[in-house]
């Protein structure tokens, strides 16, 4: 039951009303302007290349005198860089989240929690700077071969700050199991360790992958980290030793130099932002997709 | 307090001077009764009377909450199973129990009945099958599910899914089955259905079930304990209790003047 | 079939041992988490503390490290913080009042929800490119503080919709049933009666959203920043730098005089971290403790 307001001064209120609606419906511009900008650059940048040639050259010179537009390389080093980081993020992750979630009290939680927030907190130069000037430095001491540029250093930065996006997400996903499952488990004879792993994290699966979900989608967007320390080399490689460039990196590297726009090296940011978007998107919506179904599971 | 009948059998519990605390406020004052083995007891008492946590304190599943404390003991079968040297998970190994609002994992029918085996290491696929169509047989749930044993549990109806967690909690051969009001969730038909499966199931476990239906418990149990208010008012045998009751509250309660 | 009893006691005490070993893992892995946070911050001001002096923060770039400042970049992050929340502030708690008080179970809102949500997981980068289309090259603000500032904002709105949004829901429906009760029109209400107990809500989720915002680089670079500017931002189509982009120009020089000042900025850029997220603190504290009474 609720109350309809009375409509008072009606000119006043209808031009707050469409005030407010516009406000609201910025948002869905926003995102059509994304889509405008890059779907048009993109469209411009394939009259010039062939998208055959994109999506195959293994090779991404389109700043040097033998033109390559081959997008593998950025791609994987993108991938490396997320993969290491995700590698990182979800045993820390994982874990942290099972024992805050079933073993931890109250007081440990409430103080654990907001540390491991500002992990999640800290400016991503900052980042970049501890990968390049600190974590590569250190591994160099154990692995001599690893270059000052490459993808295992900030990888291994990028989990860190990955990891309170799993750790607090899964957490609340498995918080959401009813205590009535555990009791049951519980009731059969479960030891603790097996309540938490036969019964609570199956249980809260779907929250948890959806949590991953999102941590891979901010670790192959994230652009200073690698930026800083993975390199400028697009290399197609799967070796994490080496110097590398990501999807990301790639842009900066472009807008900071003097490529003048309307060219088609310049169009090349807008592919590769197409390139970003559109896989950044996939992972979100999957994300978003699971947690629905999670919800749904425990309303 | 009035102890049950010792001639019909040998005692599966032995509750001495039970005291429980949540935190500070006490849930149960000096309880004392027997159980007998492969009876039906039924503890009956109005809402906020401590009959859950009672019934909950012969699993020690209220471990669980915390701030939780008891004294006194709970002998069962002669053992005090709050001695600080018994694992509460062994307890549960020997009882079991089943809950209110039935709770089956999200997992298929087949791996919640298999789910007690599995955490003793059974793993040989014809000795779980075995297992589970036995404790299914047992719970007369069989025939319904036999042909979707690897449908989700969740897919039941609501007896079903009840029959299933009694059935889950058969699987793991226990001596006792302890009931928190099983049927409080159901619709009569089912209702039924389960207090004719107990009648069947007292033939090889000692029972204890708690109930807020009184004709529930003057049906299906053979000696019912009152309590009110976190004491043990009266225990014997039901139809004693039922017909003629020693006390006063009792009767007060019995023929619907509270509660 | 059933264990014995001594098979029983054996798988209790692997059982106990196990629960061991997973509480120990578990805790290395969150002392490794909380370790790596403690040795960045301690090494960032290990390396930058020799830098910091006043003349640090009044200074402009330089070739000369020892002579490098952060004036600039300092001042470009003030101003560029305060524009873009005077566009994303108003634009997003408008866009929340409409979510929740004109269009709550509209289809309408459910699509804007859902985009908003989007736009929240969209890399920041790709914020840069949009600015870079549209306000330095179609508008023709150019590579500006106007820009830049236009572009965070649309980075920030998504999150102030959303902490506000949750804001406004705390306040309880009787309120606003009483207030249209006595005669007042949804406006009224609003402003009077759910603004004021959502406000604490709205302005701890938006200084939140500015501190992430000032953190910021990836999206300022693309739309042009400079990283080297010698000069105050003299108006709003001037070209800037901002705090992060400093850093990350320090840090991507090879001499290492360069490298204490990107740690001596680092610091500065965390301790104004450190305050604004105090700040949020204190606020929700203080209008709870009002609020309570």
């Amino acid at each position: 039951m609720s109350f309809k307001p009375v409509k008072k001064s009606r000119v006043g209120e209808g031009m707050i009303h469409i005030v407010l609606f516009l406000c609201g419906i910025l948002s869905v511009f926003t995102t059509l302007g994304i889509v405008a900008v890059l779907i048009i650059e993109t469209y411009e940048f394939f009259r010039e290349v062939s998208i055959f040639e994109f999506l195959t050259d293994t090779q991404w010179t389109p700043l040097f005198a033998d033109k390559h537009f081959g997008i593998l390389p950025l791609v994987s080093g993108t991938f490396l860089t997320s993969f290491i980081a995700i590698l990182v993020a979800m045993p820390i992750g994982l874990l942290s989240a099972i024992y805050l979630s079933e073993y931890a009290s109250q007081n440990i939680r409430k103080t654990i929690k907001p540390i491991l927030e500002i992990l999640a907190g800290i400016p991503t130069v900052v980042y970049g700077y501890f990968a390049l000037l600190f974590v590569t430095p250190l591994l160099q001491v154990f692995i001599p071969s690893l270059s000052g540029f490459n993808a295992l250093g900030p990888g291994i930065v990028m989990g860190m700050m990955i990891i309170p996006m799993v750790s607090s997400l899964s957490e609340d996903a498995m918080y959401a199991v009813p205590q009535s499952l555990r009791e049951g488990a519980y009731a059969l004879g479960s030891s603790k360790l097996q309540v938490a792993l036969r019964v609570v994290f199956p249980a809260a699966f779907s929250g948890i992958a959806a949590s991953l979900l999102l941590a891979v989608s901010r670790a192959i967007g994230e652009t200073m980290i690698v930026a800083i320390a993975s390199g400028q080399q697009p290399r197609l490689t799967l070796n994490p030793l080496v110097a590398v460039e990501t999807m990301t990196a790639y842009i900066v590297q472009v807008s900071l130099g003097d490529t003048p726009t309307g060219t088609i090296e310049f169009k090349t940011i807008f592919a590769v932002g197409m390139m970003l978007f559109i896989s950044t998107l996939i992972l979100n919506l999957l994300s978003q997709w699971l947690r629905e179904r999670f919800r749904e599971q425990y309303e | 307090m009035i102890m049950g009948d010792k001639k019909n059998g040998s005692v599966a519990f032995e509750i001495k001077d039970l005291n429980c605390w949540y935190g500070n406020r006490q849930a149960l004052q000096k309880i004392s009764l027997s159980i007998s083995e492969k009876q039906i007891t039924a503890i009956i008492g109005p809402s906020g009377c401590g009959k859950s946590t009672f019934i909950r304190c012969l699993n020690r599943i209220n471990d669980l909450i915390a701030g939780f404390r008891t004294s006194g003991q709970v002998l069962f079968k002669g053992q005090d199973i709050y001695d600080r040297a018994m694992d509460p998970i062994e307890i549960r190994f020997r009882i079991g129990m089943g809950f209110q609002k039935p709770n089956p994992f999200p997992k298929s029918i087949y791996d919640n009945v298999a789910y007690g085996p599995r955490l003793w290491g059974v793993r040989k696929g014809t000795e779980l099958d075995g297992i589970v169509e036995q404790s299914l047989k047992k719970a007369v749930l069989w025939d319904e599910v036999k042909d979707k044993l690897h449908d989700s549990a969740l897919a039941l109806s609501g007896g079903q899914q009840q029959r299933l967690c009694i059935a889950r909690a058969l699987a793991v051969e226990p001596e006792v089955l302890l009931l928190d009001e099983p049927c409080s969730a159901l619709d009569p038909i089912a209702t039924a259905r389960i207090e004719e499966l107990l009648l069947g199931l007292k033939k090889n476990y000692t029972i204890v079930i708690v109930t807020h239906n009184m004709q529930q418990a003057a049906r299906v149990s053979d000696f019912t304990g009152f309590f009110l208010l976190g004491d043990l008012i009266e225990f014997g045998e039901t139809k004693q209790l039922f017909t003629y009751p020693r006390d006063r509250r009792t009767e007060d309660y019995i023929t619907g003047r509270f509660g | 079939m059933k264990p014995t009893h001594l098979e029983i006691q054996r798988m209790l005490t692997d059982s106990q041992w196990r629960e061991q070993l997973f509480k120990m893992t578990a805790l290395v892995m969150l002392s490794i988490a909380l370790l790596t946070l403690a040795v960045l911050l301690i090494d960032a001001f290990v390396d930058g503390v020799g830098r910091l002096r006043w003349s640090f923060l009044t200074n402009f770039p330089s070739r000369k490290p020892e002579q490098a400042g952060i004036l600039s970049a300092l001042v470009g992050t003030v101003y560029m913080m305060i524009l873009t929340g005077l566009f994303a502030f108003p634009v997003g708690v408008g866009a929340a009042i409409y979510l929740e008080e004109y269009a709550k179970h509209h289809w309408f809102s459910r699509i804007i929800e859902l985009n908003i949500a989007n736009l929240a997981g969209v890399p920041s980068i790709i914020y840069g490119l949009l600015g870079l289309e549209v306000f330095v090259r179609a508008m023709g603000f150019d590579r500006s503080l106007l820009s830049g500032s236009l572009t965070m904002a649309l980075l920030v709105l998504p999150i102030i919709i959303i902490s506000s949004r949750e804001a406004i829901r705390t306040v309880s429906p009787s309120i606003r049933e009483a207030s249209y009760a006595l005669g007042a029109s949804r406006w009224q209400t609003i402003r009077n009666q759910v603004l004021p107990l959502a406000f604490p809500g709205i302005l701890t989720g938006s200084i939140l959203a500015f501190s992430r915002a000032i953190g910021e680089a990836a999206p300022l670079i693309t739309i042009g920043a400079l990283t080297y500017i010698a000069f105050l931002p003299d108006s709003l189509l001037a070209p800037f730098t901002a705090l992060p982009i400093q850093i990350f120009n320090w840090v991507s020089r090879p001499q290492k005089g360069f490298h204490a000042n990107a740690a001596a900025a680092i610091i500065v850029l965390l301790v104004v971290l450190i305050l604004m997220n105090a700040l949020a603190v204190y606020l929700r504290q203080r209008y709870q403790k009002r609020l309570s009474l």
